[in-house]
C-alpha cells in the first residue's frame, strides 16, 4: 500500500530492502538479513556499542540522542532483567515513515532488536505498534514467527547459546504513549501517564528494569550500519549526524513522499527538487521541518541543512523528520489551532501547565480565527504557550508551546487581520457571537 | 543515612541524604508551596506549584521529587518562580468556579491561599466556565468536579493509604476526572479520608456541607469517644439555642497519635451528642411508678437519703457500682474511690474489654508500644483482633509502616482478616488456636511441625531482631503470661494489648474492680493506700455478673451505674433489678435507665475535660468542646452525691492549696484558650489558683501520686501532648 | 470459565497474558481485540477483561477512557475515521470530513441509522504523505478526493450486505 518515493539525490540504506518482498524471512536472508546479528554476536557487547558509536547514529524518534551512547549508559550488572522496547508509536503529526519500515521490512526491526539486545545482554525485546497499525502488527507478528522457525529468535539464537525473545504489543490510540516512559506504562497495562525522571530507563525502564528505548527507525537501521560498517555509515551523513534518514515530505509540495535522503540535506532543495516544489505553482509560505512540535521556518530560513546541529541553529528541530510545506494560501492562525487542538486532545492531563494550557490555547485560537478575537488575545496566546514551555512534566507541553511561540511571532500580522470580529479572512468563517468580555 | 549541606535561599541548611527538597525545606520553616505533593503518599509532580531554581539545572525544578544534594543551591523563591506559580494559579483558575462564598471549603482552601499568596487577580480569559452538577457519590461523599484541580491526594490515601482502591483517574487532558469504583457512585469504607485531604471544596462531606463557615466554629482538639486507639478529633463546634452544638469531626492539625488519619467514627459519629432524646432534667420515680422530672437538689438529695439509709441499715456490701469504658480517668478514679470510701464497698466492676489486670501482672518491666511506636517498628506481629474494623488507627500505623519503611507485619488469625495484604507472612489458625500457636513458637509444645505455613512464619519471625507483639482479646489470663514470656525471647520487643472503647483502659488503671485498687494493687496490699483511703474494705467485692445474680436474690439492696448499660449488654431480665434502688447515670433513657429509680442526665466525653488512656497506655487531655444545657458531668454529679451523703467532700477531692499543683482551665473547653495560657504560666512558675471540688485535675494530682505509671510531666500533658505511660 | 468470547479470542487470551513478566501488559491488546470482536467494551467485557488480567474493573475503565480508539458504546460496523491534522487539512482532509457527514448524514461521531457506518474525525493516522487520508476499521484509504471516499464507502455498503468486516 505505503510506498516509498525516489529521487537521484535519495541513498537507499534503511531502505535498502524495501520492495523487494524482504517481509518473507528467506527473501529477507537472501538480501543478507541476518548477517548482522551474526556480526553482532562474534562481535559482543564491546564491540557493538563501539560499533554504534562510530555511525553516529542519532534517534530517529526526535530528540536526536546519540544512540551508542545511550546504550552504553545500561548498566553492565543488573538484579533485574533488562529490555529492548522499540517504539513505534509513530504519532507525531507530519510523519509516516516507520509504517513504511513496518510495511516493507519488519526483519531488520527484528534483526535491530537483537542487535541491541546483545549489546547490553538484554533476554528480551518488546515491538510497540500504534493501535492504528493493526495491518503492520500482522505482518511484523508473522516475521516473528518465522525468526523464531528460522531459530533466529528463541532459545540459544543463531546456535550461540544466547536466547532472545520478542514480543509484539499494539497501542490503542494515544500520541503521548510515545513518550519513551509513557509507552513503558502503557506496556505495563496502564493509562499512559509518563513517569518521573531520573531514574532514567536506561536504569529503571520496563518492569524497573534497565532498557534501551529507541524509535522503530533507528533500530531499522542497526542491521544496516553492521552491514556497511559504522565508520561508512557515519560518511554518508553530515558532520556529527551520521548516515541517511527517512523524510516525509508533505502539505503543498508537488511530489509528497517518504524518501531517504543523507542527514544534513538542504531543505531547500528537498522542497524544490525532491519534492517538486510548491504544487500548483503557488508560493512557499512556510516550513514545518520536523513534525507538528517543531517551530515553524520562513521561506527565508529554509536554506539549511537537515540534521539535528544545523535546524537547531536556526531556531528549530530535525525531529522526526516530517516536513510539512504551507503555501501562500494557508491561513497560519488555522494551522496553528489545527495543531493546538491535536496537542489538547493527546495531553496525557496529569500537569497542569500542559492540562489547562492546552485546552484554553485551543479556546482562544479558535475564538480569534472564528473572528471572536480581541486585542488582548495574541498576547496571551503567546504568554500562555511561554508560561507552558519548561513548566511541563513531559516534553508534550513544550511540543504544544514551541510552535505556537513561533506562530504568533512569525506571523503576528496574520492574527491581527483576524481580529475585530473579521474571522478568518480566508474562510470568511461565520461569526459566532462576540464572546462575553 | 549521611547528612548533606545544601544552600537555600542563601541560608545553609543540612538533611539526610535523600530527603525530597521540599521536605528539607520545611524541616527549617522554608515552606514551598504544592497541591499534589502529600508527605508519605507517592510522588506525582504534577501541580508544577513546588517549582525552584537550582543552580547548573536548565529548567526549573520540581522540589517535590528533588532530592538534596551536596552544595545544592536553591532559590525557593524569585520573581521567575512567582511568576510561573502565578502562571500555573491562573491556568487553575480559568475553569475553577469562583464560588468561595457557598463552598464549604472558603477559608480553609489551599488553592485560596495560592491565590492570594501569588495574586492571580485579573483573569486572562474570556471563554465562559465550564459547568458541571455535583455530584452525590455516597452518604458522606459529595464531589464537584469544575472545583477539582487533579491533584490526585484522593486518589492516593484512598489506594495506597486505606488499601481500598475506590477513586480513580479517567480520560485524559482536560477531560480528566476523578471516578468512584461504581461508575456514579463509591463502595468503600466511608473514612472520609478524601474528604479531609482534598486542597480545595471538590470533595465535600454529606455530613458537614453547607452548615456553617470555617470561622464561625470553634475548633477544640479532643480525643475520640469511640474505639480505643485514641484518636486525636478536633471538634468544630458552635453556639446553639441549648449550649455548644458539634458541628463538624476532622484532623485537622494532624498533630496526634493519629498522624494523618482520622476514621469514619472519629470524623461522623459525634451526632448522638446533638440528638433530641437527650435526658436534661433528673427523673425521679414516684409512688405510681411513673419516672417524672424533679429539680437536681431533690434528685440528688432523694438518691443520697436512699443510699445512706441502705449503706447505714445493710452495710456497704450491700451496695454495688458498675462504672463506664467512656468516661474520663478522674471519674472513673473518683467512682471508685467513692465507692469504696464514701459507700463502703468493693463491689465495684466495670463491663471488662482486653485482660488488662493479667496484661499489667505479666509485662513487669517490659516496655508497652505506644500507637506511635507502631508507625515505626522494625516489625509487628499480630495475633487476633481485626483492627482494620476494631482498631482503625492501628491499621493505618501499621499500613503506613509497611508502605514507608518496609517494616515486616507477621499476622496470625481465625479470620482471612484485611491486613494479611500487607503481611509478610499470614498464618490462618482456629479460632482456638492462639495458645497452641504460642506454646508452638516458644518450641514448648509441637503441632504444627507439619504445617509448611506455620513453619515459614515461625522461621521468618525469629530472624526479627527487633519486634512490637500485638494482641487481641483473644488472649486472656494465663494465655497473657504465656505470650509476653515468648516475646521476652526477642532482642528487643515492644507490647501492646488491645480492649475496645475509648477509656477501657483507664478504667482499669484507675481500679474498677472488685478485687484490684488503682493501678492493679490488690485490695489485700492496700497499705500505700491507707493515708489517702481512711476506711477501706478488706475483702474483695462482687463483680458485675455476681451483683446481677445478688439482686436477683435479693441480697442487693442499691445499684449506682454510671455510664453504662448492662442490662442492654448481658440481657438481665428485669427481676433483678425491681429489688434494688437503682441509680443511672446516662446520656439517654437506655434500657437500664428504664428500670432506675433516679436518673441523672450525664454529659458525654466531648463534653467534659480531663484525660483518657488508650489501649497502648497513651495518656492525653480530653478537653470540653460542647455542651448540652442541663446535663452535668459524672464527676459533678459524683462530688454532689457523696456531699449529699455527708462526706467530707475535701477528703473525696483533695482540692486544698497545699495537695494541688494547677487548674490550668481545661474545664472551660472551647473558651479555654485564655485560662490555658495563664494556667501554662502558674504551673512554670509552681504557683497555685484556688480550685473547686469539680475540677477533675485536682483528683488527677492523687492519681498522680498513687498510680505511679500516671505521674508524667504535668505541663506535657496540659499542653495537649500524650504521654505514654510506664507500664501500670 | 465461561467466556464472552469466541473460543479463538478466548484461547488467544490464554496465551497472550502469559508472554509478559506482568499479566497486566495483556490489558490494551485485549481490550482492543475484545472490541474488535464484540464492537464496544460492554460492561460485561470490562468485567471478563477484568478477571482475566486481575485488576479491578475500576482500574480497567480508568485505561480504556485513556486510549482514543477504546469505547464502551457500539459505533458502525464500519467506522470511518477521517484524519484532519496538518498534513491532511493541507490537501482537503476538512473537506472530506465535510463530505463523508452529508453522504452518511451523521455528524462527527455520529453513527447511522441502520448502524452500518459510523464517522470520527480523528488525529494524524500516519499517511501525512498520502494525505488527504481516512481509516476504515483498520483499513487505510489516501490520497482522497470527495469521489474517491464516495466509491470507497459504496463498496464497503455492498459489503455490509455479505457480512464482511473488512
Ligand atoms: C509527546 C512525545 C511523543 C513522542 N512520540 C514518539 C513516537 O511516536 N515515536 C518515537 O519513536 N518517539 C517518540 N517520542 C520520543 C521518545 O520519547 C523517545 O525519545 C524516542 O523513542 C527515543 O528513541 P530514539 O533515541 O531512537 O529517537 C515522543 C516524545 C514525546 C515527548
Ligand atoms: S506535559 Fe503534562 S499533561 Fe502534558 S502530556 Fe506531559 S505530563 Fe501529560
Ligand atoms: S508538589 Fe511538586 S509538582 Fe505538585
Amino acid at each position: 500500500m505505503a510506498t516509498l518515493s525516489t529521487h537521484p539525490d535519495c541513498v537507499p540504506v534503511v531502505s535498502y530492502r524495501f520492495g523487494k518482498g524482504a517481509t518473507d524471512v528467506d527473501t529477507y536472508v537472501r538480501l543478507g538479513g541476518y548477517e548482522s546479528a551474526r556480526k553482532a554476536i562474534a562481535l559482543g557487547a564491546e564491540g557493538i556499542i563501539n560499533e554504534m558509536k562510530a555511525s553516529g547514529l542519532r534517534g530517529r524518534g526526535g530528540a536526536g540522542f546519540p544512540t551508542g551512547l545511550k546504550w552504553s549508559f545500561v548498566p553492565k550488572q543488573s538484579a533485574k532483567p533488562k529490555y529492548v522496547l522499540v517504539n513505534g508509536d509513530e504519532s507525531e503529526p507530519g510523519t509516516c515513515k516507520d509504517r513504511l519500515i513496518f510495511e516493507h521490512d519488519p526483519h531488520s526491526v527484528i534483526e535491530g532488536t537483537i542487535i541491541a539486545g546483545l549489546s547490553v545482554q538484554a533476554k528480551m525485546g518488546f515491538i510497540y505498534l500504534r493501535g492504528e497499525y493493526r495491518y503492520l502488527l500482522q505482518i511484523t507478528e508473522r516475521a516473528v514467527a518465522q525468526a523464531y522457525q528460522k531459530g533466529f529468535l528463541g532459545k540459544n539464537i543463531f546456535g550461540s547459546g544466547i536466547d532472545f525473545d520478542i514480543v509484539t504489543q499494539t497501542g490503542a490510540g494515544a500520541y503521548e504513549v510515545g513518550e519513551e516512559s509513557a509507552l513503558m506504562e502503557s506496556l505495563e497495562g496502564k493509562r499512559g501517564i509518563p513517569r518521573i525522571r531520573p531514574p532514567f530507563p536506561a536504569v529503571v525502564g520496563l518492569y524497573g528494569g534497565p532498557t534501551i528505548i529507541n524509535n522503530a527507525e533507528t533500530i531499522a537501521t542497526v542491521p544496516h550500519i553492521f552491514r556497511i560498517g559504522g565508520a561508512e555509515y557515519a560518511k554518508l551523513g553530515s558532520e556529527r549526524n551520521g548516515g541517511t534518514r527517512l523524510f516525509c515530505l508533505s502539505g503543498h509540495v508537488a511530489r509528497p513522499g517518504v524518501y531517504e535522503l543523507p542527514m544534513g540535506y538542504n531543505l531547500k532543495k528537498m522542497i524544490y527538487e525532491v519534492g517538486g516544489g510548491i504544487a500548483n505553482g503557488k508560493q512557499l509560505k512556510a516550513v514545518v521541518p520536523g513534525g507538528s512540535s517543531t517551530p515553524v521556518l520562513t521561506p527565508e530560513e529554509i536554506d539549511i541543512g537537515m540534521d539535528f546541529d544545523q535546524v537547531g541553529k536556526a531556531g528549530s528541530m530535525l525531529g522526526s523528520g516530517g516536513v510539512v510545506v504551507l503555501d501562500e494560501t494557508t491561513c497560519m492562525v488555522e494551522f496553528a489551532l489545527r495543531t493546538m487542538k491535536f496537542y489538547q486532545h493527546e495531553s496525557c492531563g496529569w500537569c497542569i501547565p500542559c492540562r489547562e494550557g492546552t485546552d484554553w490555547l485551543k479556546k482562544s485560537l479558535t475564538r480569534v480565527h472564528e473572528g471572536g478575537g480581541v486585542d488582548k488575545d495574541i498576547d496571551n496566546i503567546r504568554y500562555l504557550a511561554e508560561n507552558m514551555l519548561g513548566r511541563t512534566f513531559c516534553p508534550l507541553g513544550d511540543a504544544a508551546a514551541m510552535p505556537t511561540i513561533a506562530f504568533v511571532k512569525k506571523f503576528r500580522k496574520e492574527f491581527e487581520d483576524h481580529l475585530e470580529g473579521r474571522g478568518c479572512p480566508k474562510h470568511r468563517a461565520p461569526q459566532p457571537e462576540p464572546a462575553l468580555v | 543515612m549521611a547528612d548533606v549541606t545544601l544552600t537555600v535561599d542563601g541560608k545553609k541548611i543540612t538533611a539526610p541524604a535523600g530527603t525530597l527538597l521540599i521536605e528539607a525545606c520545611r524541616a527549617h520553616g522554608i515552606e514551598i508551596p504544592a497541591f499534589c505533593y502529600y508527605p508519605g503518599l507517592s510522588l506525582q509532580a504534577a501541580c508544577r506549584m513546588c517549582v525552584v531554581r537550582i543552580e547548573k539545572m536548565p529548567k526549573l525544578q520540581t522540589a517535590c521529587t528533588t532530592p538534596v544534594a551536596e552544595g545544592m543551591i536553591v532559590a525557593t523563591e524569585s520573581p521567575e518562580i512567582a511568576q510561573a506559580r502565578k502562571a500555573t494559579i491562573e491556568l487553575l483558575l480559568g475553569n475553577h468556579p469562583l464560588d468561595c462564598p457557598v463552598c464549604d471549603a472558603g477559608g480553609e482552601c489551599e488553592l485560596q491561599d495560592m491565590t492570594f499568596k501569588y495574586g492571580a487577580h485579573e483573569s486572562k480569559f474570556v471563554e465562559i466556565k465550564q459547568h458541571r452538577e455535583e455530584q452525590q457519590w455516597s452518604p458522606v461523599v459529595f464531589f464537584d468536579r469544575p472545583r477539582c484541580i487533579l491533584c490526585y491526594r484522593c486518589v492516593r490515601v484512598c489506594g495506597e493509604g486505606m488499601d481500598v482502591w475506590a477513586l480513580g483517574i479517567q480520560n485524559r487532558g482536560a477531560g480528566s476526572v476523578i471516578a468512584p469504583n461504581k461508575q456514579d457512585h463509591l463502595e468503600c469504607e466511608e473514612c472520609g479520608m478524601c474528604i479531609d485531604i482534598c486542597p480545595v471544596g471538590a470533595l465535600t462531606s454529606g455530613a458537614y456541607r453547607y452548615k456553617t463557615r470555617p470561622w464561625e466554629m470553634s475548633h477544640v482538639g479532643t480525643v475520640c469517644t469511640h474505639c480505643g486507639d485514641g484518636c486525636k478529633t478536633t471538634l468544630g463546634v458552635r453556639r446553639s439555642n441549648d449550649g455548644m452544638e458539634i458541628v463538624r469531626g476532622d484532623n485537622r492539625d494532624k498533630s496526634g497519635i493519629n498522624g494523618d488519619f482520622l476514621c469514619i467514627k472519629g470524623r461522623y459519629a459525634f451526632d448522638f451528642a446533638n440528638r433530641d432524646n437527650r435526658l436534661t432534667r433528673p427523673l425521679v420515680r414516684q409512688p405510681n411508678g411513673r419516672l417524672e422530672e424533679v429539680s437536681w437538689d431533690d434528685a440528688i438529695e432523694f438518691a443520697a437519703n436512699k443510699l445512706r439509709e441502705i449503706r447505714d441499715t445493710k452495710g456497704g456490701a450491700s451496695i454495688g457500682v458498675i462504672g463506664s469504658n467512656r468516661t474520663t480517668n478522674e471519674e472513673s478514679y473518683l467512682l471508685q474511690k467513692f465507692a469504696r470510701t464514701i459507700l463502703g464497698t468493693n463491689n465495684i466492676d466495670h463491663h471488662r474489654t482486653a485482660d488488662y489486670p493479667a496484661f499489667a501482672a505479666a509485662l513487669k518491666n517490659h516496655p508497652e508500644a505506644s500507637l506511635r511506636d507502631i508507625a515505626s517498628a522494625k516489625a509487628v506481629l499480630l495475633l487476633g483482633n481485626d483492627p482494620t474494623e476494631q482498631h482503625p488507627g492501628l491499621a493505618w500505623q501499621i499500613r503506613t509502616n509497611v508502605r514507608l519503611n518496609q517494616a515486616r507485619l507477621y499476622v496470625a488469625n481465625h479470620n482471612l482478616i484485611k491486613l494479611r495484604r500487607q503481611a509478610t507472612q499470614f498464618l490462618q489458625i482456629p479460632e482456638d488456636g492462639y495458645p497452641g500457636l504460642v506454646a508452638w513458637l516458644a518450641g514448648t509444645d509441637a503441632p504444627l511441625d507439619e504445617d509448611k505455613n506455620a513453619v515459614a512464619f515461625r522461621d521468618a519471625l525469629r530472624k526479627e531482631e527487633s519486634l512490637v507483639i500485638v494482641f487481641g482479646a483473644e488472649f486472656r489470663g494465663h494465655d497473657v503470661s504465656a505470650l509476653l514470656q515468648l516475646g521476652a525471647a526477642f532482642p528487643n520487643v515492644k507490647f501492646a494489648c488491645l480492649g475496645d472503647y475509648a477509656n477501657s483502659r483507664g478504667a482499669a488503671d484507675m481500679g474498677l474492680y472488685p478485687d484490684l485498687l488503682p493501678g492493679y494493687v490488690p485490695v489485700a496490699s492496700s497499705a500505700q493506700f491507707a493515708q489517702e483511703y481512711p476506711s477501706l474494705p478488706a475483702q474483695p467485692g462482687l463483680n458485675l455478673i455476681e451483683m446481677f445474680d445478688a439482686a436477683e436474690a435479693g441480697s442487693l439492696a442499691a445499684l449506682y451505674i454510671v455510664g453504662a448499660n448492662p442490662v442492654a449488654r448481658y440481657a438481665r431480665h428485669n427481676e433483678a433489678l425491681h429489688k434494688t434502688f437503682l441509680i443511672v447515670q446516662d446520656m439517654f433513657l437506655s434500657e437500664t435507665a428504664q428500670f432506675a429509680d433516679v436518673i441523672f442526665p450525664a454529659a458525654n466525653l466531648y463534653e467534659k475535660a480531663g484525660t483518657v488512656t488508650n489501649t497502648f497506655g497513651d495518656l492525653q487531655l480530653v478537653k470540653k468542646a460542647a455542651d448540652r444545657a442541663g446535663v452535668r458531668t459524672d464527676f459533678e454529679l459524683i462530688v454532689r452525691l457523696a456531699a449529699a451523703l455527708g462526706a467530707d467532700v475535701k477528703k473525696l477531692v483533695p482540692f486544698s492549696p497545699n495537695s494541688v499543683r494547677a487548674d490550668m482551665g481545661q474545664a472551660r473547653g472551647a473558651q479555654s484558650g485564655e485560662a490555658d495560657r495563664h494556667g501554662v504560666w502558674l504551673a512554670a512558675h509552681h504557683l497555685e489558683p484556688k480550685l473547686s471540688p469539680f475540677d477533675p485535675f485536682a483528683i488527677f494530682d492523687e492519681i498522680q501520686r498513687l498510680v505511679p505509671a500516671y505521674n508524667v510531666p504535668r505541663l506535657d500533658l496540659l499542653t495537649g501532648n500524650d504521654q505514654h505511660l510506664q507500664p501500670a | 470459565m465461561s467466556t464472552l468470547f469466541s473460543p479463538a479470542l478466548a484461547a488467544r487470551f490464554d496465551k497472550l497474558v502469559t508472554l509478559y513478566p506482568l499479566k497486566r501488559s495483556a490489558l490494551v491488546p485485549m481490550l482492543l481485540y475484545a472490541q474488535d470482536e464484540i464492537g464496544y467494551l460492554s460492561d460485561a467485557v470490562i468485567a471478563e477483561v477484568a478477571d482475566r488480567v486481575g485488576v479491578s474493573e475500576l482500574e480497567v475503565r480508568n485505561v480504556i477512557s485513556y486510549y482514543s480508539l477504546l469505547r464502551t458504546k457500539p459505533a458502525g460496523k464500519y467506522h470511518v475515521q477521517v484524519c484532519t491534522n496538518i498534513s491532511c487539512m493541507l490537501r482537503g482532509g476538512n473537506e472530506i470530513l465535510d463530505h463523508c457527514k452529508k453522504k452518511l448524514g451523521v455528524p462527527n461521531k455520529g453513527v447511522t441509522a441502520d448502524g452500518v457506518f459510523s464517522l470520527e474525525e480523528v488525529e494524524c493516522i500516519g499517511a501525512c504523505s498520502w494525505a488527504p487520508a481516512a481509516q476504515i476499521n483498520y483499513d487505510f484509504h489516501e490520497n482522497l478526493t470527495p469521489a474517491s471516499i464516495d466509491k470507497v464507502i459504496d463498496d464497503y455498503r455492498a459489503k455490509s450486505k455479505t457480512g464482511a468486516t473488512k
